[in-house]
């Protein structure tokens, strides 16, 4: 749902208003008229030449703009949540059918004692499919979300949720912990401390470059920030390659986790990552407004008010900490940071009010889907997801790409 | 209501601006003349605080440089000579954005800050095209709709760089024309640089010759446009008309010709 200008009667509800005190009356997002629906008298002055409009016009007379709501596409994407979690649920190599699932899931209900499940599949159900499940929408949410707000903040289409090297500091931390052989449960705490020493050294050395307290934005210091996250990453996967390289019997230990894995899934790691992702999502949500904003530029956004070294830390921080805690637990999936948020930019809008909630659902969706490609393909064996995300996300993307285009040459 | 004081800006090793000291008056149009890199953009950008500079910079008696964002936002609203216009954005989207300095960190406009922009865009004429992509704008309309996001920091001070430079001439003389009726309602201070000396000469109230980062010169335009003075900056080839209604226009004669006097 797009901004709009809904019709408000000519002769509104009571007196005219001062511009500064806002007509309580209607609500301005109600009607779904069309601009070309308004009445006539809320353009009291013809649209051209500006210069010869008469006297200022009444405010009263003006329609209220219409407020971004993300209602139709986040309730489209919640649907496809909610049937990926049901597929997602309901699909596994353990070949239950769909009505053991849904009671081995309602047994859990305390009004509802009366269903026998074997205990089997009720662990089958709880204990691998259903965190599984919730451990994919966590993750792939927090992947879109991130790379939504990354591209808002560092204004690169390109950019992804790896931009300042949490990829490579989390595959070098994972890397550490399987070559020598520590505990596995070290290795998310180790992919998350990689993850974030990177993207801290990016952030620090890049911000560096263009220090200057007060007028930020002269200096391309976004750009050198992605430059140096370039070369923090290129470093750290060298480093990660060749520990690889010396421990060649842990390769494809190594290589699974680098292609992203949920087959480990627990309700632990949900424990471990549901508060990052929650701090994380409601954070950029909550600079929603901020990053329209950021739009325009960073100089603009500054002569606007913004503090905009201290937009781009706070979004960064929230951005980062998610997608760490994110890889921490599933490995490096690629692919859905860049196309989900594109893909609600090109169907939904690319107003961030509308590109983060829906991304973040949207990516959820997207992420289970591909989870349950990637165990049953090849079942019992399973594919990397981020094989899948690939695979399936590109041809998405490039379809959704060819169509926008379409549109906008026909409009 | 803009003061400069001794106001200077480097780049590097080059002097943008050598030390300005100048005063803007509570509704005044002070327009910025001078050749190319005179530094006109670089005083915008110094009152609008969008580059590092010595000296101070006073907007409505408060020094710039104590001031928060926010706050600057809520004095000076700047239009930059090549504005950023993200494509997919809407019109009624842009122009709520100049609420920003209104609006708490977090917090998303309100019905009044609607209601302020709606009331912006009937006056801009941009009604009709409230809900439609900025990439499918025309020249004209897009400069329209800049006025209006400045606009809508109800800030009193109007910084305007190379307003009409995207203009053809009649476009030119809408927009100016806008710009002054909108400063007479709204007691506008009006800080313009414009290219464009014979329509600098028939806005503004005073104009200020910039050349090398120093003033060269500064008045009412019939004290500033002399060709004597104008020849020492734009080249020998300038000569200044006056028409019936005593309006000045600037033209640049062909070199060959501007050697001969003229006709008149």
């Amino acid at each position: 749902m797009r901004s709009k200008v809904p019709g408000r009667p000519a002769d509104g509800p009571g007196p005219a208003q001062p511009p500064s005190a806002g007509p309580p009356g209607p609500d301005p997002v109600a009607p779904l008229s069309p601009v070309a629906g308004h009445p006539p008298a809320a353009s009291p002055e013809p649209p051209a030449p500006p210069a010869t409009s008469p006297d200022p016009p009444d405010p009263a007379h003006h329609p209220v703009l219409g407020r971004i709501r993300p209602g139709r596409p986040l309730a489209v994407a919640a649907a496809a949540l909610l049937i990926a979690l049901i597929v997602g649920v309901s699909v596994g190599p353990a070949d239950l059918s769909p009505s053991l699932v849904g009671q081995a899931l309602l047994a859990r209900l305390p009004w509802h004692p009366a269903l026998s499940v074997p205990p089997i599949d009720s662990a089958i159900v709880w204990q691998i499919r259903v965190p599984r499940v919730i451990l994919g929408a966590l993750v792939g949410a927090m992947l879109a979300g991130g790379g939504a707000a990354y591209q808002g903040v560092f204004r690169n289409p390109l950019a992804d949720p790896y931009l300042l090297g949490v990829a490579a500091g989390g595959g070098l931390g994972a890397t550490l912990i399987i070559v020598n052989n520590a505990s596995i449960g070290l290795l998310p705490p180790a992919a998350f401390a990689g993850a974030v020493a990177a993207a801290a050294i990016t952030y620090v050395l890049g911000s560096g470059a263009g220090r200057g307290g007060e007028s930020p934005g002269i200096g391309g210091r976004t750009a050198s920030i992605v430059l140096a996250g370039v070369a923090v990453a290129a470093l750290l996967t060298a480093i990660q390659e060749y520990l690889q390289q010396q421990h060649s019997q842990t390769l494809p230990e190594i290589y699974s986790w680098i292609l992203g894995e949920l087959s480990l899934a627990s309700w632990s790691d949900i424990v471990v990552i549901l508060p990052y992702v929650v701090v994380s999502a409601g954070l950029l949500i909550a600079h929603r407004r901020l990053l329209d904003v950021l739009r325009v530029g960073e100089a603009e956004a500054s002569s606007l008010g913004i503090n905009v070294a201290r937009l781009r830390l706070t979004v960064v921080l929230a951005a980062t900490l998610g997608t760490a805690a994110a890889v921490s637990v599933s490995g490096l999936i690629g692919f859905v940071g860049i196309i989900v948020p594109h893909t609600v930019r090109m169907t939904a809008g690319a107003s961030y009010r509308i590109v983060l909630p829906v991304s973040m659902v949207g990516g959820a969706a997207f992420l289970v889907l591909a989870d349950v490609a990637a165990r049953t393909v090849q079942a019992p064996a399973e594919v990397p997801i981020g094989v899948i995300t690939a695979i399936a996300g590109a041809p998405f993307f490039l379809f959704v790409l060819r169509s926008r285009r379409t549109r906008r040459d026909l409009s | 209501m803009i003061g400069l004081d001794q106001v200077r800006v480097r780049y590097g090793g080059t002097v943008a601006l050598a030390g300005i000291t100048e005063r803007a008056a509570p509704g005044e149009w002070l327009g910025v003349i001078g050749p190319n890199g005179a530094g006109k953009t670089t005083l915008l950008q110094a009152v609008a605080r969008q580059v590092r500079h010595d000296g101070a910079v006073e907007v409505c008696g408060q020094p710039t440089s104590g001031l928060s964002p926010r706050k600057l936002a809520r004095l000076v609203a700047y239009v930059p000579q090549r504005p950023l216009l993200p494509p997919d954005m809407t019109v009624s989207d842009y122009v709520l954005l100049g609420r920003t300095p209104h609006i708490g960190y977090l917090r998303v406009e309100t019905d009044a800050d609607r209601s302020i922009c709606a009331g912006l865009i009937g006056q801009l004429g941009l009604s009709d095209l409230a809900a439609r992509e900025l990439g499918t704008l025309s020249g004209g309309e897009l400069q329209r709709l800049v006025l209006a996001r400045a606009l809508a920091q109800q800030a009193p001070v109007l910084l305007l760089d190379e307003p009409t430079s995207a203009l053809d001439l009649g476009r030119r003389v809408d927009a100016l024309e806008l710009v002054d009726k909108l400063r007479r309602e709204r007691s506008l201070t009006v800080l313009s640089a414009v290219h464009d000396l014979t329509l600098a000469g028939q806005y503004a109230d005073r104009l200020l010759l910039l050349d090398r980062g120093a003033v060269a010169a500064s008045g009412p335009p019939a004290d500033v446009l002399r060709e004597d003075v104008l020849r020492r900056h734009f080249g020998p080839g300038v000569q200044v008309l006056t028409t019936a209604s005593g309006d000045r226009a600037v033209i640049s004669l062909r070199p060959d010709r501007g050697a001969r006097p003229g006709p008149g």
